[in-house]
């Protein structure tokens, strides 16, 4: 079985994992109109490339991003996540 | 059985983008009932090489929403008489579909679904674990012991046929009327001008030449999104593949359709005694029609729960197709806010079944730059109004 590397627990099964979707930056939901607010909840990038993503190791419950070109399924690098502006 | 074109003409009065089963039934219904003939249908592969011949060939009408059961309708209607249009047998059987519930809520949804669908007038009904016994004596009905069968949703109507016939009948259907197949021909762009009042197709850009046109049906699956970025629009489409898998050919012993949302499976016997099986969407966005070991591994489980007289029967071909998914599991169809470009998209895993009634209305909507009536609650701008068509209890697994 394909493998993928949890930041925190090493090389796991694929099935031991959930992918939730591409990273995106959300609007301020205080501030956008309807339509960016609909943009933001439908619509995907949906054509193939190198995305960041958010999976989630399902065992351990640990969250983080997978930078994975969805063409090839080759994964590049998995990290965890840091909120832009986030001290080093 | 197809005339071969050395060169593309310079203009036609539409392009269809996509030389499958939707793309072809639009050509020949263009051709046949609204006189357009002057037409390309471009394939960057081969015909009926992408999702029409990957598919487990079910069809049925028995959806959830109101749109999807008038729609879905009229395509078991036209399927039924295709075989006579064409001058072709398409192998289409009338099988019978049992949809399994194994928990109290699946029952309950299969009841919605037998009121929705007898109010508009299709065959189906919910049916006690006792009718399931009688109907499918080769099934375990406990299923392991894990899940046990509750009852079904039963669609008398629901068949399947040869799919690759389906796309040989359009497709020659459209060519005698002097539509142009151009195989192995890819789009590299397609040319808008804007003269104030929004952008509007004026051409398309191939590996083999230019061709003005000012009419572009986009019929292309998994590379709907590839299509969309052309022209500048956004969708929700997100692509999975969607795998399907045979067995080697056994006589005949499961005449109907038998779909589990719980097992994930479903599974009919094809005229030439090959089990035709199937599961749920690959869990992650990929657009490659890769095969992998765990698909059958956990799809050969399930259909041992079910059937474990079935232990010793080999898997001889394993293969996948690219969903083009929806976040309401109906598809994207209609005209855009590009003049000229017209989406018939957001497939998924439910798009064969559509296939005559798809040509039928997109050729309508393509001639009269007008959505016909039968597809106005699949256009691609409900998701700005948050009009969705929630089709997911319907589409999702029981394909």
């Amino acid at each position: 079985m394909k493998l993928m590397t949890c930041p925190v627990n090493g090389p796991r099964l694929i099935s031991e994992f959930v992918y939730a979707g591409e990273l995106r930056p959300a609007p301020d939901p205080a501030t956008s109109d309807d339509d960016t607010w609909a943009d933001y909840v439908f619509n995907r990038s949906g054509v193939a490339g190198i995305k960041h993503e958010w999976w989630c190791h399902s065992p351990s419950g640990v969250w983080f991003i997978a930078e994975r070109d969805t063409a090839t399924d080759v994964i590049m690098r998995t990290f965890l996540y840091r909120a832009p502006g986030a001290a080093e | 059985m197809f005339a071969a074109h050395a060169q593309l003409r310079p203009s036609y009065d539409v392009v269809i983008i996509g030389a499958g089963g939707h793309g072809l039934a639009s050509a020949y219904y263009l051709a046949r009932d609204h006189g357009i003939r002057n037409i390309a249908v471009l394939d960057k592969g081969y015909l009926g090489g992408g999702n029409t011949g990957r598919n487990t060939t079910i069809i049925r009408s028995n959806y959830l929403t109101a749109e999807g059961v008038k729609f879905y309708d009229e395509s078991v209607r036209l399927w039924k008489d295709l075989a006579q249009d064409f001058d072709l047998n398409l192998f289409y059987s009338t099988r019978g579909h049992f949809t399994l519930a194994h928990t109290d809520a699946a029952m309950r949804t299969m009841r919605w679904r037998a009121e929705v669908n007898k109010h508009f007038g299709v065959q189906s009904e919910a049916i006690d674990a006792q009718a399931v016994a009688d109907a499918l004596p080769m099934m375990d009905l406990s299923c392991g012991g894990r899940a046990p069968v509750l009852g079904a949703l039963y669609h008398a109507p629901g068949a399947i046929a040869r799919h690759d016939a389906v796309a040989w009948g359009y497709g020659r259907g459209a060519d005698r009327r002097g539509v142009e197949i151009h195989q192995q021909t890819a789009v590299r762009s397609i040319e808008l001008e804007d003269r104030g009042s929004g952008p509007s197709v004026v051409g398309v850009v191939t590996d083999r030449g230019r061709i003005s046109t000012r009419k572009v049906l986009c019929a292309v699956a998994g590379a709907t999104p590839q299509l969309l970025a052309m022209v500048g629009l956004k969708s929700p489409i997100y692509v999975h593949p969607l795998q399907a898998m045979v067995s080697e050919p056994l006589k005949p012993w499961l005449d109907p359709i038998i779909v589990s949302g719980s097992l994930h499976v479903y599974v009919s016997q094809t005229a030439r005694g090959e089990l035709v099986m199937g599961a749920s969407l690959d869990p992650y966005e990929l657009h490659s029609t890769r095969s992998t070991f765990d698909f059958a591994e956990s799809l050969s489980m399930h259909m041992l729960e079910m059937f474990p007289f079935l232990s010793d029967v080999k898997i001889v071909r394993q293969w996948a197709g690219l969903a083009d998914m929806t976040p309401d599991f109906a598809p994207i169809m209609g005209t855009t806010p590009v003049r000229g470009f017209y989406l018939d998209s957001g497939w998924g895993t439910w798009g064969f079944k559509a296939t005559p009634v798809c040509g039928k209305t997109m050729s309508y909507t393509v001639a009269s730059d007008a959505n016909h009536p039968l597809i106005e609650g699949f256009g691609l701008d409900r998701f700005r109004r948050y009009a969705l068509t929630g089709e997911k209890g319907a589409a999702a697994v029981g394909h």
